[in-house]
């Protein structure tokens, strides 16, 4: 009995070691994001479909490299910096080269710092920090650095897009900016503030106020402020149960004017908004229209939505992190020595994303991915492009090409 | 002065919403000695069971419905969790509910998931009822404050009027002597928590469309409740609504005007700093009362428990 235990025991380990040994072939990705909590609801989204995106469009292609396989290792990081940085080192231990992170510019802060610190230290196990999502402009300033590449357009870029729109929109007069207090909820009233300075002088900031994030039990009050201020238009970073609570305070208290948002859609929002936010919400996002102009990317939606019906394709970016990603590996034919494919992706110009027929091009001086950036208005949209399967979902209100190419950057980039 | 008028009103709403929490919180809390970490848990059940049951048979069933599962599973948990526990002492019951509320969160979140519900306003109440100067008052606000004023009434007469409610009254400061004249008092402990727990899974039915319908909604609710029975004293109703709508009206207020903690102490005759940017109370200085206003309740607490230890109402200490 006890013999074929550990005969048990010794199939089982001589079979885990070698799958351990097929295994290393895989080009390994870790995905650190909230898998629990309050959150998880976004990371899981996320998590999903980066899943999707390196099955699809590179493991069914045969992989990178004539037949390494990518591979997404979730780690939860619960959104805390200090959970991220044990998770990093887990990772780096499991043989990743690539960690992808998105939600939180907090935890992207601590991974940047701890990633060229680990780079510098161990030339051996180096890893490249993908950020999909974080969006606070220091990560591609003042605090880039060579490890950093950054697929979402940053919060100053966007803002500029959105200053942009209401340029042209002559029956904004007067702006009320609300926001989450911390770093990533005065960036947008920072922007928001000197950008309208600049390109509407005449536009009256009647409010610029942050609340405290995530304890606001009812919105009310601030939505009487925001109606008795006249204002005409709304600017918000809000996210999560603060974003809808927000939002739906100021529609049911009477706000008429529009509402502009940096995160008013999926993970619940779009179908609690219903009907009620029609003409009303709009959001600031890279990506692309609804439907999908490109027929293969139709084809895309339609697969992730069959093999994920509650999911929602609702973070664009992150095909092109993962088609990038696999683009720069072939043309560095490496995918072990990340400095070379860090090479290829600096300066990269991407041409084959799901959501763009224009080229994008991963910024050299700081690792910033430049690409359109979309007004998209809340709007009743057929399946499955729709967001939350609710019936509604984002339509492109207007485009700025190229967003930002040339914004300027304060990054001193160190190279190896 | 209109927005004064349009304030009162939703701080009312508020401070309504808060009373069908803590009445039944103070009721279970004064009679048992249990503090019922649970209770904002019961209060997101009602909310999910009338989502669910919305979808299928209409808002109205929701409201009916839901509030009695709710209350039937209170007194559940009272009968076949608390009572065996109840022996070892007030600690484990304290363990038990604090277990009890970590276990719901997670089974909602196993059932329904971590996304917000779509849980909506039913369409013959989705209208503006009237406006004050701009500022538009849902119907449903109205519908809120008619429920909760009408649930008071009713609670307020079978405590005081009816037989049962002076059971329940005897029992509260005198469970043995209640025993000894026959009466089940393990029943009647069981048909309060019964009760509290209802009313927190009406208030759940109520708020849900308005507040939002999501896991965490216990937790935003969870400590504030506490906060209002210790103000308006253990085991009275008239303190839970008095001291309801007093951190309802007190939250609002201080969120609907920038009063700014400079002028405050300018007008008590602290001038400002010349180097506020170098000043060690930097902070202090710049303060306004929206940043502070959720943490007023819990001052106003601090100051209660010091100078008033049984609460606005109560007769027996904290």
């Amino acid at each position: 009995m006890r013999k074929s235990i550990k005969l048990g025991l010794g199939a089982a380990l001589a079979l885990s070691v070698s799958t351990a040994a097929v295994m290393a072939e895989n080009v390994k990705i870790a995905f650190i994001d909230p898998l629990s909590g309050g959150f998880a609801a976004t990371g899981i989204n996320g998590l999903h479909q980066f899943e999707f995106a390196a099955e699809t469009l590179v493991n069914a292609k045969g992989g990178v490299l004539e037949g390494d396989m990518f591979e997404i290792l979730p780690f939860d990081n619960k959104v805390s910096p200090k959970e991220s940085l044990i998770q990093l080192q887990v990772a780096i231990d499991q043989g990743a080269r690539y960690i992808v992170q998105g939600n939180s510019s907090g935890v992207a802060n601590a991974l940047t710092e701890a990633i060229d610190k680990h780079n510098r230290r161990n030339p051996d196990s180096r890893v490249l920090f993908l950020n999909y999502s974080a969006v606070d402009p220091a990560l591609t300033n003042e605090k880039c650095n060579f490890w950093h590449f950054r697929f979402d357009p940053h919060a100053d870029m966007k803002m500029a897009a959105l200053t942009d729109m209401m340029a042209e929109n002559q029956d904004i007069k007067k702006v009320y900016v609300i926001g989450q207090d911390y770093s990533f909820g005065k960036a947008v009233a920072d922007a928001a503030v000197s950008m309208l300075a600049e390109k509407r002088p005449d536009v009256e900031v009647v409010g610029n106020e942050l609340h405290p994030i995530g304890k606001v039990k009812d919105f009310t009050p601030y939505a009487r402020k925001i109606v008795s201020s006249g204002a005409d238009a709304v600017i918000t970073g809000n996210w999560g149960a603060d974003m809808l609570g927000l939002g739906k305070s100021i529609l049911e208290n009477g706000f008429e004017g529009p509402i502009y948002t940096y995160y008013a859609a999926a993970d619940g929002i779009t179908a609690a908004f219903g009907e009620s936010g029609v003409d009303s919400l709009y959001l600031i996002a890279e990506g692309d229209d609804n439907p999908a102009p490109k027929p293969e990317t139709q084809e895309y939606i339609k697969a992730f939505k069959a093999k994920y019906p509650d999911g929602n394709m609702s973070q664009t970016r992150i095909t092109n992190v993962i088609q990038m990603l696999a683009q720069a590996i072939e043309e560095a034919g490496t995918a072990t020595d990340v400095v070379q494919v860090a090479n290829a992706l600096e300066g990269m110009t991407f041409t084959d994303s799901l959501w763009s027929t224009e080229e994008m091009v991963m910024r050299e001086q700081d690792h910033q991915l430049i690409q359109d950036i979309h007004v998209y208005g809340h709007q009743p949209m057929e399946a499955p492009y729709d967001m939350d399967n609710s019936g509604y979902g984002l339509k492109v209100q207007f485009t700025v090409e190229n967003a930002s190419a040339d914004i300027e950057t304060t990054c001193d980039m160190q190279r190896p | 002065m209109d927005l004064v008028l349009v304030n009162l009103i939703d701080g009312l709403v508020t401070g309504l919403l808060l009373f069908m929490l803590s009445a039944g919180l103070t009721l279970i809390f004064s009679m048992m000695g249990v503090l019922n970490f649970a209770h904002a848990s019961f209060y997101m059940l009602g909310a999910y069971f009338a989502y669910q049951i919305s979808l299928a048979l209409g808002f109205w069933m929701g409201l009916i419905f839901a509030p009695l599962i709710v209350g039937v599973i209170g007194a559940g948990v009272e009968r076949y969790g608390l009572r065996r526990v109840h022996q070892y002492g007030h600690v484990p019951e304290l363990i038990f509910t604090f277990g009890l509320a970590l276990l719901i969160e997670e089974l909602v979140q196993f059932i329904w998931g971590r996304n917000q519900m779509p849980y909506q306003i039913p369409d013959i109440l989705n209208f503006t009822a009237f406006a004050i100067s701009g500022n538009s008052i849902p119907a449903y606000k109205v519908f809120m404050i008619f429920i909760s004023i009408a649930i008071f009434i009713g609670l307020l007469y079978v405590l005081t009027k009816t037989r049962v409610g002076m059971i329940i009254q005897a029992a509260l400061s005198y469970p043995r002597t209640v025993e000894a004249l026959g009466h089940n008092v393990p029943l009647i402990f069981m048909g309060v928590f019964g009760v509290g727990t209802a009313l927190a899974g009406v208030a759940g039915v109520i708020a849900g469309p308005v507040l939002g319908t999501f896991p965490g909604m216990a937790f935003v609710l969870g400590s504030i409740v506490f906060v209002t029975i210790v103000i308006g004293g253990l085991g009275s109703l008239w303190g839970a609504l008095v001291a309801s709508l007093l951190i309802g009206w007190i939250t609002t207020f201080a969120k609907s005007y920038n009063i700014r903690m400079e002028n405050i102490l300018n007008s008590v005759g602290i001038s400002t700093p010349e180097n506020l940017s170098d000043s060690a109370f930097r902070d202090i200085w710049a303060m306004t009362s929206p940043q502070i206003a959720d943490i007023l309740p819990y001052i106003l607490m601090v100051l209660i428990l010091i100078f008033r230890p049984y609460g606005l109402f109560g007769n027996r200490e904290a």
